[in-house]
């Protein structure tokens, strides 16, 4: 994966800083994602990623810094007007609506898109008219023979493959996977990884993640954090051998290779 | 379309149906009003307490605040009885916009609290407002007028008003199995992920409060046009405290319960106030700490649970769909799944 041809960034994030109760997670990062890049995310423990993307995504609001997505400014927006503005995010630790079937998840994502939601004195079957896209979907991320589980009772893996679809359903123009393959074995990491390759067209992904090789493998471009701050941002190749990082974090993964 | 779904389940409908009909044959006619009322207003509280995730303490305020609307429409407008209860119910949805717009984006122990503290400046301005309300002494003498027809006979009210609960009881279960209805149960079992699925929690939570208020007020004007008059008691907080009671007793979420748990309470209520038993709060505490210790999902769940269990064990039900596993787990509580703070809209 070279660096690709510059674009304009549709995500940018300027100086962005948060502070809880004296304890600065987020130390003035500014971050550029082109358009139609995948973007990795990557830095230790307690570098700052997850609360970056709570900040990317709305649910916290940044003590101080701005961000544009798509030439608009949505700093400080509500969680769910970022999601409306194109931005649609996945969970590090798997967040499903446990009594919902596999396939009641994916219509209420595609319904979110729609003003259906407010209609109370309409039956749920006019949620059926989702059927058709919501299986899509789940062929898509290999769920179609699960669509009537109930979320609570599916293997991990598939968990963690209804997680992507629900972020899909929305149809992103950037999509934000915090570990996609935490906790997953080899095979469910394949899978997911070759999954991401096939959704990534038309779209922006930045991704938090740890496994170097799902990096590699992935990312365009590559920023690593460290202490809330960019410690090094470049193509994998170029970061892996920037002496800052291999001393920092790269280190093992380095040697491994 | 409502009817085909509510005819897929011949059986508890038309139970129900029948219990509601011979009600006033088995026990004393206002009692059975009374019965119906709270039934009403137990579902309205569960549409909340079991379907959003907000437990509202503070529901006297639209029972109470629909029963005096009501009481003053009947009293001054001199309009037939069912324009003044569902004028009650408008101006109940009606005062729940601002207390919802201010209390739903809370969340827990915090909106109970402040829905209470809502409901208590109800309370205050009802006592104080003598000229309106008549303060201590109430609205009495509300007319029960339905264009001429002699209603003074309670079992012929409840009959007058029976079609008033059915129809609220119907609506609150079309807002459980609506789209909205899906996206309230999102929203009790995980908020952050609603959010992050672009659905505006906090206005969702405001309508099924407004929703849950209309319903309430609904309730208490009947109940306030069935007794003829409207008190300092529907406004109170115990009232509030007494529904969320038979909401409790009768299954959180089960919409159906409270007609249960409303049925006991007014009962028992009746039957120690007649007996000249003082302290009834002492015998309905105590029901309720052993039923909420022995039914863990309320009588009504509990026992709807424990049929969906043998039927799923008697016969394997067919699927929707042939060919799926079907392994539905009826009823699993939900553990709060939400590992990331959810932010109200501004």
């Amino acid at each position: 994966m070279g660096t690709p041809v510059p674009e304009p960034p549709i995500l940018t994030a300027r100086s962005l800083v948060k502070d809880f109760r004296g304890f600065r997670a987020v130390d003035g990062v500014d971050l550029d994602v082109a358009e139609g890049a995948v973007h990795a995310l990557v830095g230790p423990n307690g570098a700052g990623k997850t609360t970056l993307f709570h900040l990317l995504t709305g649910f916290h609001r940044p003590s101080a810094g701005r961000i544009h997505v798509g030439g608009r400014d949505l700093t400080g927006k509500s969680p769910e007007r970022v999601a409306r503005h194109g931005v649609a995010r996945s969970f590090q630790i798997t967040s499903l609506f446990a009594q919902m079937t596999a396939r009641e998840h994916l219509e209420l994502a595609l319904q979110a898109g729609t003003t259906l939601g407010w209609r109370f004195w309409r039956s749920d079957r006019a949620l059926r008219r989702f059927a058709d896209r919501s299986l899509e979907l789940l062929e898509q991320v290999g769920l179609a023979a699960h669509a009537d589980d109930p979320a609570g009772a599916l293997a991990y893996g598939r968990k963690r493959a209804l997680e992507l679809a629900l972020a899909l359903a929305l149809d992103p123009r950037v999509l934000l996977l915090d570990e996609p393959t935490a906790g997953m074995g080899a095979e469910d990491v394949d899978r997911t990884v070759e999954l991401i390759q096939r959704v990534r067209a038309g779209r922006t992904v930045v991704m938090v993640e740890h496994n170097m090789n799902v990096v590699a493998t992935l990312a365009d471009r590559v920023t690593v954090l460290q202490a809330g701050r960019v410690l090094a941002e470049g193509g994998y190749a170029e970061v892996r051998r920037d002496p800052r990082v291999i001393s920092a974090y790269l280190g093992d993964a380095h040697a491994a290779h | 379309m409502i009817i085909s779904r509510l005819a897929a389940r011949p059986i508890p409908l038309l139970t129900g149906l029948l219990i509601a009909l011979i009600l006033p044959w088995m026990i004393y006619p206002p009692v059975a009003l009374d019965i119906a009322c709270w039934a009403l207003f137990a579902a309205a509280v569960d549409l909340l307490l079991g379907f959003t995730g907000l437990l509202p303490f503070g529901h006297a305020a639209f029972w109470g605040g629909s029963a005096y609307v009501t009481g003053l429409i009947a009293l001054h407008a001199g309009l037939p009885f069912p324009v003044a209860v569902l004028g009650g119910a408008a101006a109940a949805a009606l005062l729940a916009v601002p207390i919802g717009y201010l209390s739903a984006r809370l969340r827990g122990i915090y909106f109970a609290m402040v829905t209470l503290a809502f409901a208590q400046v109800v309370y205050f301005v009802a006592n104080q407002w003598r000229g309106l309300t008549g303060g201590e002494n109430g609205l009495q003498g509300i007319p029960r007028d339905l264009f001429g027809i002699d209603l003074s006979d309670p079992f012929f009210f409840y009959y007058a008003g029976l079609p008033f609960v059915l129809a609220g009881l119907l609506a609150a279960w079309r807002v459980v199995r609506s789209p909205f209805g899906r996206v309230l149960v999102a929203v009790r079992d995980n908020p952050a992920r609603a959010q992050a699925l672009g659905y505006p929690v906090a206005r969702y939570k405001l309508l099924a409060f407004v929703l849950s208020a209309g319903l309430s007020g609904l309730a208490g004007g009947l109940f306030a046009i069935g007794h003829g008059f409207a008190s300092l008691d529907e406004v109170y907080w115990t009232t509030s405290g007494q529904v969320v009671m038979m909401v409790v007793l009768g299954g959180i979420g089960t919409l159906w319960g409270g007609a249960f748990g409303a049925a006991l309470i007014v009962e028992l209520n009746d039957y120690l106030a007649t007996a000249g038993f003082q302290e009834i709060g002492l015998v309905t505490g105590t029901i309720f700490v052993i039923i909420v210790l022995v039914f863990r999902r309320g009588v009504w769940g509990t026992v709807r649970d424990a049929l969906r269990a043998r039927a799923a064990r008697a016969v394997p039900a067919p699927g929707p769909d042939p060919g799926t596993p079907h392994d539905e787990t009826p009823g699993t509580p939900t553990a709060p799944a939400d590992e990331v703070p959810t932010r109200p809209a501004r």
